[in-house]
C-alpha cells in the first residue's frame, strides 16, 4: 500500500472511485497486493486509453441507459433469485440460487460483453477480438457484435477447439471468426497469449474484450462492474423474499473469477456476509492435475496483472488441469487473490468427480442442468456444514447444455 | 564507465543481436556470443526464455520453448555466464520478462548481472511507473541500464517521460507489431523514423522489431544510432546450426 502512495498518478478521472470500498481496486488497480498493469509498451496507449476513460464512460446517463435496457430486453434481467426447496433440504440450510443460467447465451458471460461492446463503441473502435476456453465468452462477445455489427475476431486453444465444437459452430454462425491458437498447451492461457498479440499488432481500431475479471488494470475493475448487476439485484430479491439484503454467505466458482466477483460485488465489505469462492482441484490439489491457484500459486504476473498464479520455481506459467475448460486457467483475477490473503474469503476447492456429482444431483432436485464450472459451486455442500437458518446464495453461472458430451461420456448416459 | 553508454559514444552505427538462451541447444551461449564479438557485432541482447512471452512473435516463441525445454532457467544462465568478462568485451544485455526476474528475487537478479559483467536490462512488462516506484534504485545499485521501449503509437508526451527517465538508449519498436514482421518498412515507418529523430531526444535510439537484412537495417540506421535483429537471426541458425553466426553477420554489413 506504501508503495501506491508513492505512484504518481492522474486522479482526474479517477476521483469518481468508490474508495471506501476496502476490497475493491483502488484507483491504480491494485486490490492490496494484487493487480496494477505490467503491460509492455506496446499495449501502453490502447490500456491507458480505457484507463482514462472507462469510469466516465459509464457513468454516462445514455451509457447507464442503453446497458440496462439492453440486460432487460436482450439479456432477459433481471435473472430470478430461486429458492431450491429441495437442495436445501437435502442439506439442511436455506439455497438460493441465482439464474444466471438462464441469461441468453446461457452464462453470466454475457453481462460483461453486452458492457464492452458499449465502450468499444464509445472509444470508436470498430474490430473486437476476445479469448476464449470453453466457447462460452466467445460466444457471448460473437453475439455482441452481431447484435452491433462489428468485427468479432475470437482466439480459442487448438485443442479447445476440438473438445468444444457445438461451441465454435455457433460462433461462426454468429459471423464470428475463429482463431486457434498453436502455441503453449493450445488452452486458454495461450489463446489469451494471442488475444494480446494481436492487440499489439492493431493498436488503433480494435477493442480487446476480456473474458473476466484478470489483465492489466482497468479490465478487472471494469469487467467487476459490468458483472456487479449480479449482486445488485440479488440485494432487492433478497430483501423481497428475506425482508434483508444481505445473507449469509455468497458462493460462486472461480476460474478468472467474473461470476464471483459479480456475486460478490456489493457484499465485498459487508463483513456480515461471508464470500466461499469454489476452485477446481481437478483430480486432486496434489496430483500435478489440478486448477487449485490458491493453493498452488504464488504471486506472480500473469497477463498483465500481478496476482496469484501456477507456476514453476524459475517463474514458468504452468498447465492448469479442470475437467471444466472454464475454470481451466493458471491465475485468478486479483480481486480474488486479495480476498484469499486478506482471509476475507473462504477458499474450497473441489475435484472433477465431486464437481459431476454434484452437477447431476441438482438436475435431479431441482431441475436444473448446471454447467461443469457451476456445479464445483455446488458440491461444497457435502463438506462445508451451513447452520439451518443460514442463508446461502449460489451463482448458478451457467447452464449445462454446453457440456452435455462431458456428462454423458462421465456418467455413460 | 557502462559498456552501452561507451559504445553509445562511437562514431558508428551500431548493430546489436539478440538471441534466446539455451537455443538450439543449452550449451551454445557461450559459444554464440563468442561468435557474435568476433563477426563485429556492436552488442548482444541475451534471451532469458519465458513460457508466455506476449511481445513475441512466433520464431521468438518457438525458440523460447525450446530453450526451455532444453533446461534452460535463470540460474542456468547466469552460470554459463559466469567468467564471460575474460573474452567477451561488447556491452550485454538480458532481455526477458519480468516474472522470471520476479521469482528469482529483484535484488538477486540484479546483483548476478553485476558480478557476471551485465550492462543493461531489458523488461518489456515491467512498465516505467512501477520500475520507478519500486525497481530503479536496485537496478542502479549495481549499474544496470534499464532500457525503455517507445512505438509508432506513443505520444510525445510519454515519449518525453520515458527518455527523461532512461539512462542509455531508447528501444524503438519500429511498427506496431510483436517481434519477427518481415513485410519491409513503409513510408509511414520511415516518418516515425524522422520524427522521432527530429525531437532530439537526450537518449540515442536503436531500432528493432522487423529488421531482418542490410536494406532495413540501413533503413532503421538512416536516422537513428543503430538497429538490433532477433527473428532473422534466430531462423537463420535454426537453418544453418548454432556456428554459422558470421554467415548471416556478414550479410547485414
Ligand atoms: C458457466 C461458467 N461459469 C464460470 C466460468 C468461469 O469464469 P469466471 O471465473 O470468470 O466466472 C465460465 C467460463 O467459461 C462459465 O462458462
Amino acid at each position: 500500500m506504501q508503495r501506491l502512495r508513492r505512484l504518481a498518478h492522474n486522479t482526474i478521472a479517477m476521483n469518481t472511485l468508490e474508495k471506501e470500498k476496502s476490497y475493491q481496486a483502488d484507483e491504480r488497480g491494485y486490490y492490496g497486493d494484487f493487480g496494477g498493469a505490467f503491460i509492455p509498451e506496446m499495449l501502453y496507449p490502447n490500456v491507458e486509453e480505457l484507463r482514462s476513460q472507462y469510469v466516465q464512460i459509464m457513468q454516462e446517463p445514455a451509457f447507464q441507459e442503453e446497458f440496462k435496457q439492453l440486460l432487460m430486453d436482450y439479456v432477459g434481467r433481471p435473472t430470478p433469485l430461486y429458492y431450491a426447496k429441495r437442495f436445501s433440504e437435502k442439506y439442511g440450510t436455506k439455497v438460493y440460487l441465482k439464474r444466471e443460467d438462464l441469461c441468453h447465451t446461457g452464462a453470466h458471460k454475457v453481462n460483461n460483453t453486452i458492457g464492452q461492446i458499449l465502450m468499444a463503441q464509445r472509444l470508436g473502435k470498430t474490430r473486437i477480438i476476445a479469448e476464449t476456453g470453453a466457447g462460452q465468452h466467445g460466444v457471448a462477445t460473437a453475439t455482441v457484435c452481431a447484435l452491433m455489427g462489428l468485427e468479432c475476431i475470437v482466439y480459442m486453444g487448438a485443442v479447445d477447439i476440438e473438445r468444444q465444437a457445438p461451441n465454435v459452430a455457433r460462433m461462426k454462425m454468429l459471423g464470428a471468426t475463429v482463431r486457434p491458437a498453436m502455441s503453449g498447451s493450445r488452452t486458454l492461457k495461450d489463446a489469451t497469449n494471442e488475444a494480446i498479440r494481436d492487440w499489439i499488432n492493431n493498436p488503433v481500431n480494435t477493442h480487446y474484450i476480456i473474458g473476466s475479471v484478470v489483465g492489466p488494470h482497468p479490465y478487472p475493475d471494469m469487467v467487476a462492474r459490468f458483472q456487479s448487476v449480479i449482486s445488485e439485484e440479488t440485494k432487492k430479491q433478497l430483501l423481497e423474499k428475506e425482508g434483508k439484503e444481505n445473507p449469509d454467505y455468497v458462493v460462486a466458482c472461480v476460474g478468472g473469477g467474473s461470476n464471483a466477483a459479480g456475486l460478490y460485488y456489493h457484499y465485498l465489505d459487508q463483513p456480515d456476509v461471508g464470500i466461499i469462492a469454489v476452485e477446481a482441484a481437478g483430480k486432486g490439489v496434489d496430483t500435478g492435475e489440478s486448477a487449485a491457484t490458491s493453493a498452488l500459486g504464488r504471486e506472480g504476473i500473469i497477463h498483465g496483472s500481478k496476482t496469484l498464479l501456477m507456476q514453476t520455481d524459475d517463474g514458468q506459467i504452468t498447465e492448469p488441469y479442470s475437467i471444466s475448460a472454464g475454470l481451466d486457467y493458471p491465475g485468478v483475477g486479483p480481486m480474488h487473490a486479495n480476498l484469499f490473503r486478506s482471509g476475507r474469503g473462504e477458499f474450497i476447492s473441489v475435484t472433477d468427480e465431486d464437481a459431476m456429482t454434484a452437477g447431476l444431483e441438482l438436475s435431479k432436485l431441482e431441475g436444473i442442468i448446471p454447467a461443469i464450472e457451476t456445479s464445483h459451486a455446488l458440491a461444497i455442500f457435502e463438506t462445508r456444514k451451513f447452520k439451518k437458518d443460514d442463508i446461502v446464495v449460489i451463482n448458478l453461472s451457467g447452464r449445462g447444455d454446453k457440456d452435455l458430451n462431458t456428462y454423458i461420456d462421465y456418467f455413460k448416459l | 564507465m557502462n559498456r552501452i553508454k561507451q559504445k553509445l559514444q562511437e562514431d558508428k552505427k551500431l548493430l546489436s543481436l539478440y538471441f534466446t538462451a539455451g537455443y538450439p541447444a543449452i550449451d551454445d551461449t557461450v559459444s554464440i556470443l563468442t561468435q557474435l564479438q568476433e563477426s563485429g557485432v556492436d552488442m548482444v541482447e541475451i534471451g532469458l526464455p519465458f513460457s508466455d512471452p506476449l511481445a513475441d512473435g512466433p520464431t521468438i516463441q518457438e525458440s523460447s520453448t525450446a530453450a526451455l525445454h532444453n533446461g534452460m532457467t535463470t540460474e542456468k544462465l547466469f552460470s554459463q555466464l559466469d567468467g564471460i568478462r575474460e573474452t567477451i568485451h561488447i556491452p550485454l544485455i538480458v532481455m526477458g520478462y519480468f516474472n522470471p526476474m520476479l521469482q528469482y528475487g529483484v535484488e538477486k537478479f540484479c546483483k548476478r548481472c553485476q558480478e557476471i559483467g551485465i550492462d543493461g536490462i531489458i523488461m518489456p512488462d515491467l512498465p516505467l511507473a512501477e520500475y520507478e516506484a519500486e525497481y530503479k534504485a536496485i537496478f542502479e545499485k549495481y549499474g544496470l541500464i534499464n532500457v525503455f521501449l517507445i512505438t509508432p503509437q506513443t505520444s510525445d508526451a510519454r515519449i518525453q517521460q520515458l527518455d527523461a527517465a532512461s539512462d542509455g538508449f531508447i528501444y524503438m519498436v519500429s511498427s506496431a507489431s510483436t517481434t519477427g514482421g518481415t513485410s519491409g518498412f513503409s513510408n509511414t515507418t520511415s516518418d516515425y523514423f524522422e520524427r522521432i529523430a527530429a525531437m532530439n531526444l537526450k537518449s540515442q535510439q536503436i531500432v528493432g522489431f522487423g529488421i531482418s537484412n542490410e536494406e532495413t537495417f540501413k533503413a532503421a540506421t538512416t536516422h537513428q544510432k543503430g538497429a538490433i535483429i532477433g527473428s532473422a537471426f534466430i531462423k537463420h541458425i535454426t537453418k544453418n546450426g548454432a556456428n554459422s553466426v558470421a554467415s548471416f553477420v556478414e550479410t547485414i554489413r
